[in-house]
């Protein structure tokens, strides 16, 4: 077999022992990679550091463990910034396995900030189909959500005094890894304009620019890329997402020499055959 | 009449729908409120039907002993395992068994099963970015920028780098997609009106 076609066929076993090595040595290999700042995450960055202590905000956590590598890190800065500032924060999801998620979240935050959970904070839990409780959450919090997730009617939490529907939340920042996003934005910002930011997965990101450009959404968060984005504008001392970047990084250019060679041995083959 | 029963009942929510989005008024609102707790109660029977069609349908391969049928066993024994936790024993908060399964077996799996994608989509980008014709080459030389784009090596090839994804983001990308999005919007739009008036009853099986 001539060498262009070895290139052409290379076995996929070459291509996913390649891929294991680029994700596994820059795990041990201690070095950094600069962090470039986009406009769309600087915009969700300069909402969140607007607001003033005792604001409060959405945090809907609609992810599945699936897209903790991406979206995890993003949602403990974002609440972490939030904490620390002063915000009280009404935790919602809306994606089937996202309640264990949530909990992860606020447990593991609630301890590091010492707030308490109907006071500082509210984790209202999950009810399935997202259009329709997102509507009704427009109308009413209580409707969908009587009982937060631990089963204490929320009419009993200090924090929900005086709180009604969207009218009461300065956005809702969404952590999205499926079509939710497009809820957040039709309903909750379309039909009672409640400002939405949104935190996606990186295959999901494209999708979402034109909602920044009509002005839909604050600004967004793509992928592990916005993560380390974000991490680098709050200065975040538990660099998660920073620290995946080096594998990105590496796995990036991994896969951009598979293409620079497959095409190599195409362009030989084809000079053969004239 | 067992056509004409759901045609009546589809025409009739769907216009509820249609009504409350452009009569926001406070008169109105407590109907279709309760409309559409309806219509959350009606739907969430669907878990009753997945959970009951997941049962009967692993039960008749795991009796047959057909294929991957010790698979299945775990698969019915998993459901059940994690619903009489759940409801059971402690509820599904941190500290409980369910919290903990949760935790140390569901969640490695899936983010196992996610991070797979990563070796899949390096052996389908070797295989399929190949330059054959002039409209394979925009999108191989489009999709080396942006991804070269997306990390910061891209940074130090070339200092403009990043903005030039983002133009690109911005401007042809976003103009493509708001393109299919328009496209696709008004097919939908078109689809749920053949659906009110009873042109489209493909819903309802058998058409």
């Amino acid at each position: 077999m001539a060498f262009y076609e070895k290139l052409m066929t290379m076995d996929r076993r070459v291509v996913y022992i390649t891929m294991a090595l680029a994700v596994a040595i820059p795990l041990f290999v201690p070095f950094q990679v600069p962090i470039h700042t986009t406009s769309e995450v600087k915009s969700v960055y300069d909402f969140i550091e607007s607001l003033k202590p005792g604001d409060r905000l959405l945090i809907a956590i609609d992810y599945d463990p699936n897209a903790m590598a991406e979206l995890h890190p993003m949602a403990l800065t974002i609440c972490r910034q939030c904490f620390a500032k002063g915000i009280k924060l009404f935790f919602v999801t809306l994606s089937q396995n996202g309640p264990g998620m949530a909990e992860q979240l606020v447990s593991r935050l609630s301890k590091e900030f010492n707030k308490k959970n109907g006071v500082d904070y509210i984790y209202l839990g999950y009810k399935p189909y997202p259009g329709l409780v997102i509507l009704s959450m427009g109308q009413n919090f209580r409707i969908s959500f009587p009982m937060d997730y631990y089963g204490t009617p929320v009419d009993s939490m200090p924090i929900m005094q005086g709180i009604r529907n969207y009218d009461d939340m300065k956005a809702v920042i969404a952590f999205e890894a499926g079509w939710v996003a497009d809820s957040w934005i039709g309903d909750a910002n379309g039909r009672y304009k409640l400002p939405v930011a949104l935190g996606l997965t990186g295959v999901m990101t494209a999708d979402y620019y034109p909602y920044i450009q009509s002005k839909q959404i604050i600004g967004l968060m793509g992928g592990l890329k916005g993560a380390a984005e974000y991490e680098t504008l709050a200065k975040a001392k538990d660099r998660i997402a920073s620290r995946g970047m080096k594998v990105q990084t590496i796995t990036h250019i991994v896969v951009i020499l598979f293409i620079i060679v497959g095409n190599i041995g195409f362009f030989m083959s084809r000079r053969k055959k004239l | 009449m067992r056509r004409e029963v759901p045609i009546v009942i589809c025409f009739l929510a769907g216009l509820s729908f249609i009504l409350e989005y452009f009569i926001p008024h406070q008169s109105v609102r407590p109907f279709f409120e309760n409309f559409r707790q309806w219509a959350i109660i009606v739907m969430t029977f669907a878990y009753v039907l997945g959970i009951s069609n997941i049962v009967r349908v692993n039960y008749h391969v795991i009796h047959r002993k057909g294929r991957d049928w010790f698979y299945k066993i775990i698969l019915i024994v998993g459901l059940f395992f994690m619903i009489i936790m759940g409801v059971f024993f402690g509820g599904i908060g941190e500290g409980t068994v369910f919290f903990w399964m949760y935790n140390n077996a569901y969640s490695p799996l899936q983010s196992t099963m996610f991070a797979l994608l990563a070796f899949f989509i390096a052996s389908a980008a070797f295989r399929a970015f190949r330059v054959r014709t002039f409209q394979a080459s925009l999108l191989a030389i489009t999709a080396l920028i942006v991804m070269l784009g997306r990390v910061p090596v891209g940074e130090n090839v070339w200092k403009s780098f990043p903005d030039l994804v983002e133009w690109i983001m911005n401007v042809p990308q976003l103009a493509g997609k708001r393109a299919i999005m328009i496209g696709a919007a008004l097919g939908a739009i078109s689809t749920a009106l053949k659906v009110l008036v009873g042109l489209e009853r493909t819903y309802l099986g058998g058409e």
